[in-house]
């Protein structure tokens, strides 16, 4: 380490001298801290997308219905269709109903069956698909509500089945939410480690600096002085770290949403992040150089108390 | 200090380390303000670690020790801090901050105490001078000769005029003539009402302050050849 001049160095740091020998952003400190905070916004950011993906589709989910009528004969199917309608809508709650199209449901099954196999477009029996009614509740789906409208359609569509949306997007939400967990202990896991390494860290300088530190308690310097060079040293490498690593989370977060984005696949649509996630990525540095700080102190006076 | 001059009073004091036999045994003796102590003895002797327990770098393993009327045995670490500014101590090995200019190895001293740049300048500077290191202001102690780094170490010692100054063979790295000048600079700042105790194994140290006063260490135990330790203290002769 160069020693500057002293003129140099009181006017550079404001009369503030160092009393260890500190590089900024020098020693692999301030790069673990920044794949630290790197990792745990990806991560956080992660947990934050699924968060908003799992929301706005049960909000979007949790008043539908879904009555099918599955009967082979095309006019059947239609009369239980209309009678089904009717029942429904004269009911309390109800907000909306529609017929799901034929056209609508020809492309549900295009991917997986071709075109023309219903047999609808050139009016020719073909392949029977069951009529699909999409009934939207005011409130959410509850169990009771559910039993009352399979009970009314019941008695006017015998082969109608009555099912809640979001009973068949519950194991993906079970899924959703538990990599969303998932992704909170990462953030834990990742802070915890964080933590271990400045502790770590702060040791190995309480060690390196050992001699120093003597002589200025000799020199009537308390605990608390010698603790808050450290925790300044080890805040200025978070903070450096810290805004590298955030600024390499954007760049993956951004990239990552792009790519998402270029899916169009349902679910994945929703979980774009809201302008209060990303106050939240940009509170991880800012945590993350709380932390180191505060465990370097604690650390350091832990040390220093075994002295005399 | 006391009414009486006292400011330091070591009551039948012991040191050990760790389970090892005693390094200091049954010590006994009182230091009066404005006096100039020479600390003599063989290597070995346990100079150095009753130097230690005079600037409280060590607590003794018995006994009681009373440092400017207050009982340090008793006294909690977080209030040592305060007391250990009121003594300046030179180290043997100097111990200054290797990455500290000789300006900043003396103003830590002032600037542990809080004070602030502006109130430090003036007298860092000014006891530079009178050490006679005003042009070395900026240098660091390892471009400094060996007589010069024992001077930023005794400009740092006495930079806060502390009421006793304590010294570990200051001499031992120095030649004839530069011991003789350090000396002549502790005799002066005695002169200016700071205790002075200096450890040595060099007794022709001992003619050139012909007030002070002698305390031998034999095997960790306190001789008295010249009767400094009784009360009143008496003048070598």
């Amino acid at each position: 380490m160069t020693v500057r001049p002293g003129w140099m160095r009181r006017l550079a740091g404001s009369g503030r001298v160092e009393l260890i020998p500190q590089g900024r952003m020098s020693g692999p400190m301030p790069w673990v801290i920044a794949i630290m905070v790197a990792m745990t916004a990806i991560a956080l950011a992660a947990g934050l997308a699924l968060g908003n993906a799992v929301s706005a589709a049960r909000a979007e989910i949790e008043g539908g219905v879904t009555v099918q009528i599955i009967e082979p004969r095309p006019e059947v199917r239609a009369e239980q269709a209309a009678l089904a309608i009717r029942a429904i809508e004269t009911m309390p709650g109800v907000a909306g109903i529609r017929q799901v199209p034929q056209a609508e449901l020809d492309a549900l099954i295009e991917p997986w069956l071709g075109t023309g196999v219903t047999g609808a477009a050139a009016g020719m029996p073909g392949i029977p698909v069951p009529s699909l009614i999409d009934v939207r509740l005011e409130g959410a789906v509850t169990p009771a509500k559910l039993a009352q409208i399979a009970q009314r359609v019941e008695q006017v569509a015998p082969s109608a089945r009555v099912d809640a949306q979001s009973n068949w997007l519950k194991p993906v939400f079970e899924a959703m939410l538990s990599l969303q967990v998932l992704a909170m202990v990462v953030v834990a896991l990742l802070a915890v480690a964080l933590a271990a390494a400045v502790l770590l860290a702060a040791r190995s300088a309480l060690g390196t600096n050992r001699n120093t530190i003597e002589i200025v308690h000799l020199l009537g310097g308390t605990d608390a002085q010698v603790a808050r060079v450290f925790q300044r040293s080890i805040g200025y490498d978070a903070a450096g770290g810290g805004a590298v690593g955030l600024a390499l989370a954007l760049v993956v977060v951004l990239a990552l949403g792009r790519r998402f984005e270029g899916l169009g696949a349902g679910l994945v649509d929703y979980g774009a992040l809201l302008w209060s996630d990303w106050l939240w990525l940009a509170a991880v540095p800012v945590l993350a150089t709380l932390l180191a700080m505060l465990t370097a102190r604690l650390t350091v006076l832990h040390v220093l108390r075994k002295m005399l | 200090m006391t009414a009486d001059g006292e400011i330091i009073h070591f009551d039948n004091v012991g040191l050990r380390y760790g389970t090892d036999r005693e390094v200091l045994s049954d010590l006994t003796f009182t230091l009066h303000a404005g006096r100039f102590y020479f600390l003599t003895g063989a290597s070995g002797a346990g100079k150095t670690s009753l130097l230690r327990l005079l600037y409280l770098a060590q607590r003794p393993s018995r006994g009681g020790i009373r440092m400017f009327g207050t009982d340090v045995i008793t006294l909690p670490r977080a209030e040592l801090p305060v007391m250990r500014r009121r003594v300046g101590v030179v180290f043997q090995d100097f111990r200054l901050v290797d990455h500290l200019s000789a300006y900043d190895n003396v103003a830590l001293p002032l600037r542990v105490a809080g004070h602030s740049e502006q109130d430090l300048a003036g007298p860092v500077r000014d006891i530079l001078e009178w050490v006679g290191l005003a042009d070395r202001m900026d240098a660091p102690p390892a471009t400094l000769s060996g007589g010069e780094q024992q001077r930023v170490a005794i400009a740092r010692a006495v930079i806060a005029r502390p009421a006793m100054l304590v010294a570990d063979e200051p001499t031992g790295n120095v030649d004839t003539d530069m011991a003789a000048k350090l000396i002549r600079l502790f005799d002066m700042l005695n002169r200016q009402g700071t205790t002075v105790v200096v450890a040595t194994h060099d007794l022709d140290l001992l003619r050139k302050v012909p007030d002070s006063l002698i305390m031998r260490l034999d095997k960790g135990r306190l001789s008295d050849p010249t009767g400094a330790l009784r009360y009143p203290p008496r003048k070598l002769t």
